[in-house]
């Protein structure tokens, strides 16, 4: 099981730094969700796969049952995922404006920070 | 979008969904649920709102701005962490406090204030980008 | 496994109220931005709220500083859950230092955004923006837990991302996307190091890798390593993966690019101090290397860009990042005294390339120029601002008795105690950077000051306000105080450096040294 879930982070991955590699904004905008979704996935595998119990302590025991699942990186993943959408809508509204402003979803276009003919420095001193 | 019947029942809609996401976020502590999931539901009937409507109806049915919703939230949250100061315990420590209301316990806690900021947060987060979006004319978030 | 063989997970000692000066500054500035975002429409109010909010956090931070000046790092540990189990703070005297350094220079820009922004502009978010800045500089400074730092760096990221497009100019939205891009994608390969870390060691906080670090599998920890590497480089803008900077920083209005080079890149080359040095030193013993090429690229080819760059604060985005270049080399050669220069260097960094940033707004709004090429003859019309420009250019070099010279003397003192190639390479380097950035900086100077003016007072130029001046003055007057009495900084840095060298003080501030591995 941990291999498969293993090969499906790299896919994701792949396929993440694949899109991001591309000229269009809104293709490297869905790059950075892929590439995210398959970093939570690998946070989940290296907690370890278990079909063990959930991690929730039986009332009255004041301890855990025998093997349960590993808690942690579900909410690691979790913070991540929140962390990871937050970011999503503020670099989307952000191609919108951008695609508004400038007209320019390809990255190639966009050279107003960066002029494309930069003068030369001056050769004075 | 915009046609009669939705915009009759998107009102409907609204308030259910409103109080579901009030619903979800109490149960949170020990149940699925929470702040965050409570948020997110209140944020989509804005959002529903909004597309029945339109994003300065919206707004004006929140009567609150969205992001003074979400800073009003992370105060909440903040100063539910810092209650603990006065009882000798770090940053964060939950303090519980077990009502008798009419013959039944309920338990107020910091954990609970904590996750009604939380709800703010995220619903105002939301909200705000959403109804952003939806505006044409491109405003300031 | 019965309950009673379990041992305690909670802490039972009392916490007193002034073990709270390490969580204070985070929640202060959380807090303040969240009732800053609440009143932003009524104009006036943001600044002195901002103003207070920033002066209660430095006095937090100074009287941390001093806490742990006496006694050695201190920490707690959130929701009463003993360490590794809960999220811990610790604050060891670089992290204090550098946090009460990062709030000074938020108080100082604080006070020159004011004066610099129109009242057009009242009512963006801006303060806000500012603290929320603040509060992720200062968790990073202060983590004791490396999720938690990731968390910190993503606040940091969403904050300056809302402070470059705020005006929303065409400009600022292209510098934007290339921020914004580059940088989520180096916090996602730190996130991805996380991972694979969490996978190897089973924990994330620091003082409990420390413990567990040696047992792991050594490859796959130079991988991980290798992977902090690219992520922190990226962030703190190291030579090959830097383009993010010089594409974002000249695009906001120079308030925010002064706050943004005073603090961001210096987190990042911080975290890659924190990572490399103290956590994991057997990787970085393999990654040298890489460290000392890239620390070498970064030094010589920073400057190059400076002196042929035209647009005066793109070219100061150069400079900045040559500084990381000298914080890099002292990373590759982690001897005391290498650390030592290493985290006097983020000092230094922190408050000229902020003046630096600064001063360069008061010329374009002195030029209503951004091209060094059509200013000139400044000196004829505002002769402070070209004393202060100077003595910055002059500092960011290293000439003596200016800050800017005592970390490169502590550099190059280690690189020549290593008394190898790596130790002669890095020491040829940063003198070749001190030579290069006294070229391109005394060249920028004559461009803009010294040379027959092109537009020696344009109708268009608007004078800059005494507020400005006292900002940017007082500034300087901080760097030029502390070059010429530089003894309580080295004092600083001693004790850090020593602190990461040989980490024992740093685990027990945990409470983990009892425990066995």
């Amino acid at each position: 099981m941990d291999y498969v879930v293993a090969a499906l982070v790299g896919c994701f991955v792949a396929l993440g730094v694949y899109m991001l590699l591309s000229r269009s904004l809104i293709r490297m905008l869905l790059g950075v969700v892929i590439l995210g979704n398959g970093v939570n996935l690998l946070i989940f595998t290296a907690g370890r796969l278990t079909l063990d119990i959930a991690p929730i302590v039986p009332e009255g025991v004041g301890h855990s049952v025998g093997p349960i699942a590993n808690p942690l990186p579900q909410a690691l993943i979790l913070t991540a995922i929140v962390i990871g959408f937050a970011m999503f809508s503020f670099l989307l509204v952000l191609a919108y404006r951008t695609y508004q402003a400038l007209d320019a979803d390809n990255t190639d276009t966009m050279r107003v920070a960066e002029p494309e003919h930069a003068p030369n420095p001056t050769l004075s001193y | 979008m915009n046609t009669v019947i939705f915009r009759t029942i998107a009102p409907i809609i609204v308030a259910i969904m409103l109080v579901f996401s009030v619903y979800v976020c109490l149960r949170g502590h020990n149940e699925p649920g929470g702040g965050f999931i409570g948020g997110l539901i209140a944020a989509l009937a804005i959002v529903v709102l909004g597309i029945s409507s339109s994003a300065a109806e919206a707004r004006r049915a929140l009567h609150f701005d969205p992001l003074s919703i979400a800073g009003a939230g992370v105060l909440l949250a903040g100063l539910s962490g810092l209650l603990s100061i006065f009882n000798g315990n770090p940053f964060m420590t939950s303090i519980w406090l077990y009502l008798n209301i009419g013959g039944s316990i309920v338990p107020f806690s910091t954990p609970m204030v904590f996750d009604i900021g939380v709800y703010f947060v995220v619903f105002g987060t939301i909200a705000s980008i959403t109804l952003a979006l939806e505006s044409e004319n491109g405003e300031e978030l | 496994m019965a309950a009673e063989n379990l041992p305690s997970a909670m802490i039972e000692t009392v916490t007193h109220a002034a073990a709270w000066v390490i969580v204070l500054p985070m929640a202060l500035c959380l807090m303040g931005a969240a009732l800053l975002l609440i009143v932003r429409k009524y104009s006036g109010l943001g600044f002195m709220l901002a103003l207070t909010v920033v002066a209660g956090i430095i006095s937090c931070e100074t009287s941390l500083l001093l806490q742990v000046m006496e006694s050695g790092p201190v920490g707690m540990t959130m929701g009463k859950w003993l360490p590794p189990f809960g999220i811990s703070f610790t604050a060891d005297v670089f992290g204090a230092s550098f946090a009460l350094t990062a709030a000074v220079v938020t108080l100082i820009v604080l006070l020159y955004a004011e004066a610099d922004r129109p009242a057009s502009l009242a009512g963006d978010g801006f303060y806000a923006l500012v603290l929320l800045l603040l509060a992720g500089v200062t968790g990073s400074f202060l983590t004791g837990d490396l999720f938690n730092l990731y968390v910190w760096f993503e606040l940091m990221l969403i904050a300056s991302f809302g402070l470059i497009v705020i005006g929303g100019r065409p400009v600022q939205l292209d510098g934007a996307i290339k921020y914004g891009f580059l940088n989520f994608l180096a916090t996602t390969i730190f996130l991805l190091s996380l991972g694979l870390l969490y996978g190897l060691l089973g924990t994330l906080n620091m003082a409990d890798i420390l413990r567990v670090a040696s047992l792991a599998n050594p490859a796959a920890m130079v991988g991980v390593a290798a992977l902090m590497l690219l992520a922190f480089g990226m962030k703190a803008a190291a030579f090959p993966v830097n383009a993010w900077l010089p594409a974002s920083y000249h695009a906001s209005p120079a308030a925010v690019s002064a706050l943004m080079a005073g603090l961001l890149t210096k987190v990042g080359i911080y975290a890659l101090l924190r990572t490399l040095v103290i956590l994991l030193p057997t990787t970085r013993d393999a990654l040298e290397p890489v460290l000392v090429l890239v620390a070498v690229a970064t030094l010589v080819a920073a400057p190059l860009g400076t002196i042929a760059e035209t647009n005066l604060r793109r070219a100061i985005g150069f400079l900045v990042i040559g500084g990381i270049g000298a914080v890099l080399a002292g990373i590759a050669m982690p001897s005391l005294t290498g650390v030592s220069g290493a985290g006097m260097y983020i000092f230094h960094a922190m408050l000229t390339m902020t003046a630096l940033y600064l001063v360069a707004g008061l010329i374009e709004k002195q030029t209503g120029e951004t091209d060094s090429r059509h200013m000139g003859g400044l000196y004829a019309s505002s002769a402070p601002l070209s004393i202060l420009f100077l003595v910055l250019i002059l500092g960011t070099a290293g000439v003596p008795p200016l800050l800017g010279f005592w970390p490169k003397l502590l550099l190059i003192q280690a690189g020549l105690a290593e008394g190898d190639a790596v130790g002669g390479l890095l020491v040829v380097a940063l003198l070749t950077n001190a030579v290069l950035t006294m070229i391109a900086g005394s060249r920028l100077w004559t461009h803009i000051f010294w040379r027959a003016g092109f537009i020696p007072d344009a109708p268009l130029a608007e004078a800059p306000g005494r507020l400005h001046y006292l900002a940017t003055g007082l500034l300087t007057l901080l760097i030029v105080a502390a070059g010429l009495w530089p003894n309580p900084l080295f004092e600083v840095v001693r004790i850090g450096a020593g602190d990461m060298v040989n980490p024992a003080r740093y685990t027990a501030a945990f409470g983990l040294a009892e425990l066995t591995p």
